[in-house]
């Protein structure tokens, strides 16, 4: 710890604090353009989905032996990074580590918008969306797809109430000073604020139900990764009919979600400007954080494809030898090594754990991240038990369509117009928090 | 008393198959669509029919479509039911089997389904690099460990409890988690609106057949429950022309050669036979049962097979 560098002491007062982390939420030009062009993004691929909505599946590159692809392994992703939110804010909060405490809004901030659209992507994989109350109607609790809803669904709600509920000695701050907001906004501030006033009794009740959720979200956490391995894992597929896959998932889910977090906190400093908050500190500690959850991702995939390449058994092999020398070597390679080996390489130097290197190496490993979710997904589904024969050549490959990219980067900027909106009504970093976690006094009035 | 019951009983299900197959040819339920379809060409081209009350009248071949009298709820309630006593069981003979496709055909027809979608595929099988290949047509295996309908979020596939394994289009959400689960490869997708679906759309839906198909749902083999109900064979045994398909009950220890008619004892031809299953290592317990390619009686006249087609 003591040979982190010395973060510059600036003179930070109770009132710096909030000028500093409410000044970007109003006065950012930029923000309101970029909202502007996710919304156009989202329009125009609302378009692609509407044909596939008319059209059918057909439209997408997926036919009956690859029927699960691009937006699968898009979920699987979605899921992966969401689960930052249960590793940063709950585990190491409840560890008590406090570098933690400026950049848990963000990681549950991207837990909330990332698992928000996980569940929304099943839709638009869905053959018939409009038949989607039939999960609730003739819901088959054997089905792994009904754990699955029911999972994701509680840690959208828990990870939303971890949002809120540690912001709202913020929002109080928020109805007093943003006078400029909107009288919605107002309102919002107020209603979700619930009269707080920083009363120590007022405190300790909010300690302890944020404890509570903390404690809470960590088996729901597990559980929406874990499951939705076994979406794979319960299969008899080559490939996927592993027992490691919960463990497996969520170690990936690990790094995914840290590289993600990563990436958040470098814009989050340089667009909001907060670099007397989102310190190098955090960056240096997050680095190491993801060399860990990628060493133990490492191990799991040792696992995973070492001892079924040693035996070579009937059916893995095909599948096997396509990802190792074949086909999907390059995809299958470029993830092991530029989203996990070379990352983990590059991060034990410290020079590296820097906020830009650490951003850049951070986004390959969240390209390596996706890849593999990809590669995960699809080469399984080309190597079935019996030949595929019979059908025509389109049956036998998989390229995702146009339309299916289209859906895909529209469920990418759903994702980022959530983050952005949540960060343009709350507060990123906690005010309240950073300035108890630095000794300086809070006041709030009522 | 109670042997001679039972006796009765199947000499009336063997006579009873026994008719349908000779009378499969003449009168098939779908051999009307097959007839209108044929005369598209010709719009003027009239039948004649006899009404109910007893007039004949002339009709446009165009202008005829199937008839299914039930409505839906009926059709759904006794087709998740399935038929009382009866425990469905079909043994495909491969030394057989040279690769006529009739099967395809048939079910194609009768399932409403284009030329490259298959509730059964006739697939061409290796089993090693030096073994001799062979043909292998390849139903759903009517498992009964199925993981497809373990996995149905909806119950929109189940088991009934003559064995066999249905889909409901009406229910399917089309999550294509059943695809992905079935070991066989034996289930497809509606990806696009199905074929002749314009014509077919005031039909009512049988699930016994799962006609109409339906965009957006998954289809797979029924063994043409529909016909079963009807003491009729599937379409894809009535179809073969080389004998290559046996059908029967489980329960009654028979089944019946959807080419000769002949009908044998299931237990027997299984054990002279060295019957098998496809893939029991994996537990499935399946329904369909296969007799070894030995002494083929049509050479295998395939494409030699290159490695690649064998995943």
């Amino acid at each position: 710890m003591n040979d982190l560098p010395k973060q510059k002491e600036t003179n930070l007062s109770f009132e710096k604090i909030k000028k500093d982390i409410l000044h970007p939420m109003q006065n950012h030009k930029g923000l309101e353009l970029w909202i502007v062009f996710l919304i156009t993004v989202i329009s125009v691929c609302g378009w692609a989905y509407y044909i596939q909505l008319k059209d059918g599946l057909g439209v997408t590159g997926m036919r009956d032996y690859v029927s699960w692809g691009l937006y699968i392994a898009n979920f699987v992703f979605f899921v992966a990074v969401s689960l930052v939110g249960m590793l940063i804010s709950s585990i190491l909060g409840l560890l008590r580590i406090d570098w933690i405490t400026p950049i848990s809004r963000i990681a549950e901030i991207i837990a909330v918008a990332f698992v928000a659209v996980a569940g929304l992507v099943i839709v638009l994989d869905m053959g018939r969306p409009d038949r989607v109350l039939n999960v609730m109607i003739h819901g088959r609790f054997q089905s792994p797809i009904l754990w699955d809803v029911t999972v994701i669904t509680t840690y959208l709600t828990v990870s939303a109430l971890l949002l809120i509920l540690p912001m709202i000695p913020d929002l109080a701050i928020c109805k007093k000073e943003l006078t400029k907001a909107s009288p919605i906004m107002k309102k919002l501030y107020n209603i979700l604020s619930l009269g707080y006033i920083n009363t120590p009794e007022q405190h300790k009740h909010l300690h302890k139900m944020i404890r509570t959720l903390m404690v809470l979200i960590v088996p729901i956490g597990l559980a929406i990764h874990t499951v939705t391995s076994w979406l794979f894992a319960a299969t008899l597929r080559n490939g996927w009919d592993t027992t490691i896959f919960g463990p497996y998932f969520v170690a990936g889910a690990f790094v995914a979600g840290s590289a993600a977090l990563i990436i958040a906190m470098y814009f989050f400093r340089v667009n909001y400007k907060l670099q007397d908050y989102i310190t190098d500190l955090q960056f240096d500690k997050m680095g190491k954080l993801l060399v860990a959850v990628c060493l133990v991702y490492l191990y799991f995939n040792l696992n995973e494809f070492l001892v079924p390449g040693y035996k070579m058994k009937t059916g893995d092999d095909i599948h096997l030898k396509e990802l190792f020398y074949g086909n999907w070597a390059i995809m299958f390679w470029a993830s092991q090594l530029l989203g996990n080996i070379i990352p983990i390489i590059l991060l034990v130097n410290k020079k590296f754990r820097k906020p830009l290197p650490i951003m850049i190496i951070s986004l390959f490993v969240l390209a390596g991240a996706w890849f593999k979710r990809y590669v995960i997904v699809i080469p399984t589904m080309l190597h079935p038990h019996l030949p595929i024969q019979n059908v025509p050549e389109n049956f036998v490959h998989y390229y995702p369509s146009a339309i299916e990219i289209s859906v895909t980067v529209l469920s990418f900027a759903l994702v980022l117009l959530i983050i952005t909106v949540l960060s343009k009504i709350f507060p990123v970093v906690p005010i309240v928090e950073t300035a108890e976690s630095k000794g300086i006094e809070v006041k709030i009035d009522a | 008393m109670k042997e001679e019951t039972s006796n009765n009983s199947r000499r009336k299900f063997l006579k009873s198959f026994g008719i349908s197959v000779g009378a499969a040819g003449v009168v098939s339920s779908f051999s009307l669509i097959g007839a209108a379809k044929a005369a598209t060409k010709k719009p003027a081209e009239m039948v004649n029919l006899l009404t109910q009350d007893g007039q004949l009248v002339q009709v446009d071949k165009n202008q005829l479509r199937p008839t299914v009298n039930e409505p839906l709820d009926e059709l759904q309630k006794r087709g998740r039911e399935g038929i009382p006593g009866k425990s469905f069981v079909m043994v495909i003979d491969l030394s057989k089997c040279r690769n006529a496709r009739k099967c395809m055909s048939a079910c194609q027809n009768h399932h409403q389904l284009r030329a490259d979608q298959h509730h059964i595929n006739v697939l061409q099988m290796q089993d090693a690099e030096h073994t001799a290949p062979y043909f292998m047509p390849k139903p759903c295996q009517h498992c009964d460990n199925p993981p497809c309908t373990k996995v149905c979020p909806v119950d929109a596939t189940f088991k009934r409890q003559d064995g066999i394994v249905l889909i409901d289009n009406e229910r399917c959400i089309g999550c294509r988690f059943c695809i992905a689960a079935c070991p066989y490869s034996a289930r497809i997708f509606q990806w696009t609106e199905p074929k002749d679906a314009e014509k077919y759309k005031d039909l009512t839906y049988n699930i016994e057949a799962n006609v109409p198909q339906k965009k957006g749902t998954v289809s797979k083999c029924l063994f043409s429950a529909d016909r079963l109900r009807e003491d009729k064979l599937p379409s894809c045994v009535s179809a073969c022309p080389n004998g290559v398909y046996y059908f029967g009950d489980r329960n009654e220890d028979a089944v019946t050669n959807g080419t000769t008619g002949e009908t044998v004892r299931f237990s027997k031809l299984i054990e002279e036979n060295a019957g098998y299953t496809l893939m029991e290592e994996l537990g499935t317990k399946p329904r369909v049962y296969y007799l070894p390619p030995k002494n083929r009686a049509f050479e295998f006249n395939g494409d030699l097979l290159n490695e690649e087609n064998l995943h």
